[in-house]
């Protein structure tokens, strides 16, 4: 039973893991249909931001809630110059900006290798987030793993509440749901394409600053995050924010149960298997935005 | 339309991979041909030797040190004359982290560059690669890392432990400690799955129980199912053949589940004094390594190795057992083509047996026969000071044995 429940736990911090990287994607991807491979490399950005800023404030509690902030003006500001140079000019050739993204990521490692150094780094974690906080029966939960579990919550309410209630968010699901219609009614679409677009990278810096506490930074974590965080939102349906979310803590939970009852390489196929099986059934995800626009 | 653009694409993508494949054919028939026209370019005033390390990737945090003390090695003999009067010239290239890049590069060196002889290699996965490269071009490589044994190859030298100067001895510090039960945790690549086929041996036959084993791909940062494993097992302790920055993953996971070093012990073989900083101190203090050499060992030849990657390097960087073993092997080499009088590789080889070096870890001898070398097997203790402190050796350098053949549990391995 404490097997039981820990290891739930555990899926569901993998499935927190998974919503961060993939909800910036499930903005970019799911509602501008922009598909983003740079945006491993927008994570990496968060994490080494918060490396760099654990250089200058020494303090490890303090560099880490700076860090949020930052990775997400960092990392945005990144996503609002590659929409601004190249995206908004390949709207219409969605096979070309999987390409010119790819070029992008690809650049920006080997940026990140030139100014970081080829081997990863580490970040210390605040002394609060590396102990564990231990329930009745002999369970534990970690510290670190809770904090990622709340951002993540955090981040999909403040996102569902921009969406929701702003005027930007009334705006950012206009566009989705009919351009030529926003077009008419006054909106500046373009604008709101950067803004979007700013926000679902400053997302992706979230997650970096939550994943440093994980593991090392290194130039090449993108690489092995963004096709988790495309078959997130591929499985979860475009257009639709509860579709990642729900998938993200499915596919946590699968992955950790599966890797208990067999091994790591094994529970990973069975994922890849249930998705497969998946999109046979449903292909458009498991939520469709239903709209009257043509496209 | 699209969907038909989909299926071009695919097609395309299909011929250029099948161009791709036959193009690679084509240029290993071309190689065979000239495979014995290869030999090393010694007619200048200096001599050619290949660096092949990882400068890039997962395996750089610890690869990036191995070249490091090997330069150093390179420069303190050319200071004091070179080999048989030449000057040594160093060609570096970077394995990536990637197994076939590693065969490439190994490729290069030997047949463009025309180096005498080539050091490197960290994880077994890419001494495998390029093993058949030296075996065929009939070129020498210098391995300075521990590894899984079972192997022996005319055109290597291992100078890093085989398993019965490692892993059998750290069992035995173990079964001394009073374990009976052990979890076994490790990457998924040749070395840790055959490392644990030999610890599985040996518990059978020593009456300790393997509790269960898992394996996380190379570069992997989820441990949280893994550590719940090893948690609920109970194990008295944790044998870990974990490599690269999994291993910061790893302990990270396993202080955030409230394991620690008294409560269950993990014995390391690939985590030394680099990646020990790496890590983090706070998340490894108190855990158990196993090597033949630490930066603390004692001993003149160590002090005079510290003092000078310190004085090269930085007073920060500490010196650790792959980085030691990768340093004696130049000298080891130097010896060899000076007993031979040749950079010849097959005269270095037959001059090979015998030769002895007062290394940092003590007196090393190198075994003709299986091309490995004797070594003090040493079990330490990781300080406070992110140093780590011998708490058991061996007394004295153990002969090698890559194929167990003298333990009689290891019977059906080879």
């Amino acid at each position: 039973m404490t097997v039981l429940i820990g290891q739930l736990f555990t899926g569901v911090s993998i499935g927190a893991v998974l919503l961060l990287i993939a909800l910036g994607l499930a903005l970019t991807f799911g509602q501008m249909g922009v598909i983003n491979m740079a945006h491993g490399e927008f994570i990496m950005a968060g994490a080494y931001t918060t490396y760099v800023l654990q250089q200058t404030i020494s303090a490890a509690g303090w560099s880490l809630l700076v860090a949020l902030p930052v990775a997400f003006v960092v990392a945005g500001a990144m996503g609002v110059l590659l929409e601004f140079l190249l995206i908004r000019r390949l709207y219409a050739r969605p096979l070309d900006t999987l390409l010119v993204t790819w070029g992008v990521s690809l650049i920006l490692q080997q940026l990140a290798r030139d100014i970081f150094g080829s081997p990863n780094v580490q970040t210390r974690a605040p002394d609060l987030l590396t102990g564990n906080i231990a329930l009745p029966g002999g369970i534990t939960v970690a510290n670190n793993r809770l904090f990622i579990l709340a951002l993540a919550a955090s981040a999909v309410v403040a996102l569902t509440v921009a969406l929701r209630v702003t005027p930007l968010g009334r705006r950012i699901r206009a566009v989705v749901q009919n351009r030529d219609l926003a077009a008419v009614s006054g909106i500046a679409t373009a604008r709101v394409d950067r803004m979007t677009f700013f926000i679902g990278s400053g997302l992706a810096g979230i997650a970096g600053v939550a994943l440093t506490l994980l593991g090392p930074i290194g130039p090449t974590m993108g690489t092995n995050l963004i096709i988790d965080a495309f078959l997130v939102v591929v499985v979860g349906g475009i257009g639709q924010l509860k579709g990642t979310v729900i998938v993200a803590f499915a596919l946590g939970v699968l992955q950790a149960s599966g890797e208990y009852l067999t091994t790591l390489s094994v529970a990973k196929v069975m994922v890849f298997i249930a998705i497969v099986a998946f999109l046979q059934w449903r292909p458009q995800g498991m939520f469709t935005l239903r709209t009257r626009s043509l496209a | 339309m699209t969907l038909f653009r989909g299926r071009r694409i695919l097609a395309g993508a299909m011929t250029l991979v099948a161009v791709a494949a036959l193009a690679a054919c084509g240029s290993k028939t071309t190689d065979e041909n000239t495979a014995a026209g290869v030999s090393a370019d010694v007619s200048g005033d200096t001599v050619k030797v290949g660096l092949l390390n990882s400068l890039s990737g997962t395996m750089a945090i610890s690869e990036v040190t191995v070249r490091d003390s090997i330069m150093l090695a390179v420069e303190e003999i050319n200071a004091a004359g070179g080999v048989l009067g030449k000057k040594i010239e160093p060609v570096g290239e970077d394995g990536a982290s990637d197994w076939p890049t590693f065969a490439e590069k190994a490729e290069k060196l030997i047949r463009e560059d025309r180096v005498a002889a080539v050091f490197g290699c960290w994880t077994s996965a890419s001494r495998k690669a390029v093993k058949p490269v030296f075996e065929k071009n009939k070129a020498l490589l210098f391995y300075p890392v521990q590894y899984e044994g079972l192997e022996q190859s005319p055109y290597i030298f291992y100078t890093g432990a085989t398993t019965n100067q490692q892993i059998v001895p750290g069992l035995d510090y173990l079964k001394a400690q009073g374990a009976k039960t052990l979890y076994l945790v490790g990457s998924d690549y040749v070395f840790p799955r055959t490392a644990n086929k030999i610890i599985k041996a040996y518990a059978e036959a020593n009456g300790m129980t393997v509790l269960g084993e898992d394996y996380a791909p190379l570069g992997s940062t989820e441990f949280g199912t893994i550590t719940n494993k090893v948690k609920s097992s109970g194990a008295d302790a944790v044998f870990n053949t974990l490599n690269g920055d999994s291993n910061v993953a790893f302990f990270k996971e396993y202080k955030s589940a409230g394991l620690t070093a008294t409560s269950m012990p993990v014995v390391s073989v690939s985590i030394a004094e680099e990646e020990v900083k790496s890590i983090g101190t706070q998340y490894l203090e108190g855990q158990l390594t196993a090597w033949n050499y630490y930066q603390t060992t004692p001993g003149a030849a160590n002090e005079k190795f510290v003092a000078a990657y310190k004085a090269k390097f930085g007073a920060d960087k500490p010196t650790s057992d792959p980085m030691e073993a990768a340093y004696v092997s130049v000298y080891l080499w130097k010896a060899m083509v000076e007993k031979a009088g040749s950079f010849d590789v097959e005269k270095v080889r037959e001059a090979s047996d015998g030769i002895t070096f007062e290394a940092p870890e003590g007196l090393v001898t190198v075994d003709g026969e299986t091309q490995h070398i004797a070594k003090t097997a040493r079990v330490g203790k990781v300080g406070a000071d992110g140093l780590i402190a011998e708490v058991w050796n061996s007394g004295q350098p153990i002969t090698p044995d890559p194929f167990l053949k003298s333990y009689p549990w290891a019977g059906g391995l080879s």
